[in-house]
């Protein structure tokens, strides 16, 4: 834990992410949170939903959960064009998605036999979603033990971005399962969790979709059909009605 | 274990997608009690298409919600008959529905009709190019049936999809900005064509500079309030952006579910039952007539459905694998080329083109309708000459802005990375300001490129995969590389800052990770041979008279267009040959 806390902190938003999932420390202030409270005490949903207070990871460990913040900071952070991934609440988007049917594998095709083939003809690997982050994570932080004394998390930004790129590139041999597909499966969910609707616990106050200009659920362009180039003029909604 | 045995009925019908529905409405209006079959769940613009829960790119887009339940069923795809076929487990290069409506609950809309010479193709391009003119071990056909045989029953689907479109000829005479390379159409749209999003008029626009001839595409999303012929209400498409892979709230595309469904449900002769999986079509002891089906019920209990006659109104593979399943017709042997089941099967030969505009246009990529755009005809079909490019096909290019969401669709730059500060500054910088159009080329057939049952891998039933053997071939990538650089001048005309072209290299193999498209065709195909076809040019089997087999598994080969509409158009023509010759006088329409 206390390795965890010492090392120096890129980032505010990277910072607020590991004393909430690694020290669980509350805390007050959270982006978005006025929507999602009245939400949460309407519903009387527990303490756990996105925003109105620190997320409980379901499906990852103090670990895991530190290593996928650590990871998803990178591959969206926090800059000049705004918020990222852990602003978004990609983490609890994606331990959420953990309890889907998609990461139990039940949405493929699973049944063997098992074999490699050439890459065109797509993913071949009995690992579900569940298996590929609870084994990826675990053999990232052994290669960077072993590599840099030190687990995934515990890495200054720059060194992350090498291992992160080293996985995409699959140039690190990681045991049970490949490093591209890790890294692919990793930056897929991250990507999902910064963009979808935030009734599934990412994009949280629609950061994502107003980094971009994608007006989420609005879904109704008869006035707006041909603006002859011109941007369109309204901010995004959600599906649950949260504007900005 | 014993099958339960259900009361008999006229017809059953295997499958309620759009052919399933159209003759159910035909077969029932003839008086025949009808039972169709669906695998999947029941499905309805209420609830699977409200606003705003569809409005949700991750449950439909991404895990897609609406597609098929690849656990349940699947394929299994290699390159080469030497190779070992890999099951397809992840739903990408293609798309299926699944449940009432079927794909076309899930489509875009894109309402084509078809080149009539691709119809005839053999015969077309042995007639201008010369007999040689087609490579070696390309097994392109002919269907047997004209375009103007098929005419009115275009015409007609148009009507009951209340599709919106500019024709340019009207039973000769000029009406309007349409499409000068139509086919010759008895009637207009019903709905006059929808409006231009900045995109497409832009292409358009450089198009028309270039010398070419732009036209509005045939969309079968509304561009204003409309009936249809079985008094279903649609209503104005609004360009919400989520057609492809989402059930229309607005009630504007066409479905299954909305055109016809509710007609259906005012008739006591009809029966829908959902959940229900055909394992085979039962054929009696002379292997010439069916006498039923035999399904999996959602309880998972086996019932046989007698019935005087079986329509195979499945997905176009879904239909192949039943006929295997079922020992209707002789399989496919590339070896030998002897055999029907399962030979010609075709894609569609895509390739995309992204243009990057300047920050201060903006092309709001998520307005959008599915079957919305401004396409060019003029390497479409065998609208220009062959003779010195030496490929056969085409294809027509289009920017057709569906609606590009966030977490599947954001293109960036060549070189771009996929993560980090310089991906986010891209999206930023790129997102509202793209164009996408494509060269949604024709695909040929080949000899080695087929359908059969994998030796290996199975369903959870029991029963084999379908086998597809299929890869890229010259004359195909030979063909989209020519158009796609004719598509490349209109991209420069509209002045981009910067251009990714997709499309592929020679001796690229079949990419089962990236969407292409949904528009499978041939293995179950209609033509004048028995030797040669399935299928008659009604879409009836030579073999078993009294089964029909509807769907894109009947075209001879790939077309340039999008499969829906010829799939529609013969689902009628082959309902009237039922009800106006077959009901009559049960046996063969052709004779072998």
């Amino acid at each position: 834990m206390l390795k965890f806390l010492s090392v120096k902190q890129s980032s505010d938003s990277r910072r607020t992410f590991l004393r909430k999932s690694v020290a669980l420390v509350p805390i007050a202030s959270i982006a978005g949170c006025d929507l999602t409270a009245t939400t949460s005490s309407n519903t009387g949903t527990p303490a756990t939903q996105a925003g109105a207070s620190p997320y409980t990871p379901v499906f990852f460990d103090a670990k895991e959960w530190a290593f996928v913040g650590a990871a998803v900071d990178r591959l969206i952070p926090a800059d000049a064009n705004g918020p990222g991934a852990i602003d978004a609440g990609v983490p609890e988007f994606i331990d959420r998605q953990m309890d889907t049917p998609y990461a139990h594998g039940a949405l493929w095709y699973m049944q063997g036999p098992f074999q490699e083939g050439p890459p065109e003809l797509g993913y071949q690997l009995k690992l579900v979603p569940r298996d590929v982050y609870r084994m990826g994570i675990a053999a990232v932080d052994r290669y960077c033990s072993k590599t840099y004394s030190k687990t995934f998390a515990a890495l200054d930004t720059t060194t992350r971005d090498t291992v992160l790129g080293q996985l995409e590139a699959n140039k690190i041999e990681l045991d049970e399962v490949p490093a591209g597909t890790f890294f692919a499966q990793l930056l897929q969910n991250t990507r999902e969790g910064f963009f979808c609707d935030p009734v599934h616990g990412g994009n949280r106050n629609m950061v994502g979709w107003k980094t971009i200009g994608f007006p989420g659920a609005r879904a109704d362009f008869m006035d707006f059909v041909n603006q002859d180039g011109k941007p369109y003029p309204y901010g995004p909604v959600s599906i649950k009605g949260e504007r900005t | 274990m014993a099958a339960q045995k259900k009361p008999h009925v006229d017809a059953v019908i295997v499958g309620f997608g759009w052919t399933g529905a159209i003759l159910a409405k035909e077969l029932t209006e003839a008086g025949l009690k009808v039972v169709a079959l669906e695998r999947g769940e029941y499905r309805d613009t209420y609830p699977d298409g409200a606003y705003p829960n569809t409005i949700d790119e991750l449950t439909y887009s991404v895990r897609k919600k609406l597609f098929i339940d690849l656990s349940k069923n699947t394929v299994s795809i290699r390159h080469g008959v030497n190779d070992t076929a890999l099951p397809y487990r992840q739903l990408a290069a293609f798309t299926p529905g699944e449940g009432v409506g079927g794909a076309g609950l899930h489509w875009s809309g894109v309402h084509f009709r078809v080149a009539p010479e691709e119809l005839r193709l053999r015969s077309h391009y042995e007639e201008r190019y010369g007999k040689k003119f087609i490579p070696e071990g390309m097994t392109i056909q002919d269907a047997g049936v004209s375009y103007e045989e098929l005419e009115p029953h275009f015409d007609f689907a148009e009507k009951v999809f209340g599709t919106s479109g500019q024709a340019y000829k009207v039973k000769d005479q000029i009406v309007g900005d349409g499409n000068i390379f139509d086919a010759p159409r008895s009637d207009h749209f019903p709905l006059p064509a929808q409006l231009n999003t900045y995109s497409a008029e832009r292409f358009g626009r450089a198009a028309k500079e270039l010398g070419l001839h732009p036209y509005r595409l045939p969309s079968a999303n509304t561009s204003g309030p409309y009936t249809n012929p079985y008094g279903v209400q649609m209503g104005p498409c609004n360009f919400c952006g989520f057609c492809s892979g989402y059930a229309c709230y607005m009630y504007s595309k066409a479905s299954p579910n909305l055109n016809i469904l509710p007609a259906l449900k005012q008739t006591p002769n009809f029966e829908l039952r959902v959940k229900c999986h055909v394992l085979r079509v039962n054929l009696d002891d002379t292997k010439k007539r069916a006498t039923g089906v035999t399904y999996l019920d959602a309880a998972g209990r086996e019932v046989e459905q007698p019935a005087d006659l079986v329509i195979v109104a499945a997905f176009q593979y879904h239909n192949v694998r039943l006929l295997l399943l079922s020992g209707i017709g002789k399989p496919y042997d590339p070896v030998s080329g002897e055999g029907v089941v399962g030979k010609n099967f075709a894609y569609q030969n895509l390739s995309t083109i992204t243009a990057f505009f300047d920050k201060d246009t903006y092309t709001n990529p998520y307005i959008g309708a599915g079957g919305n755009g401004v396409a060019v005809d003029d390497f479409n079909a065998d609208n220009f000459d062959h003779g010195p490019l030496g490929f056969v096909g085409g294809s027509p290019c289009w920017v057709n802005q569906a609606g590009t969401k966030p977490i599947s669709g954001i293109a960036t730059p060549s070189g771009t990375p996929n993560w980090g500060s310089a991906w986010k500054q891209s999206v930023k910088d790129n997102y509202l300001h793209t164009v996408s159009m494509d060269a949604h080329g024709s695909n040929m057939t080949y000899r080695d490129v087929y359908l059969d049952l994998d030796p290996t891998y199975q369903d959870p039933y029991g029963q084999p995969l379908l086998r597809m053997t299929f890869d890229w071939k010259d004359n195909d990538i030979k063909m989209a590389r020519y158009v796609t650089g004719q598509m490349h001048k209109i991209a420069e005309a509209m002045g981009p800052v910067a251009i990714n072209v997709y499309t592929r290299e020679f001796g690229a193999h079949f990419d089962t990770r990236r969407y292409q498209t949904t528009h499978l065709v041939g293995g179950a195909i209609m033509g004048t041979d028995p030797k040669t076809s399935v299928l008659n040019r009604y879409l009836q089997s030579w073999d078993v008279h009294n089964v029909f087999v509807m769907g894109s598994s009947a075209f001879p080969q790939g077309i340039g267009y999008n499969p829906t509409g010829l799939v529609a158009a013969l689902a009628y023509w082959s309902a009237k040959a039922i009800r106006e010759q077959y009901l009559k006088n049960p046996g063969p329409l052709v004779s072998a």
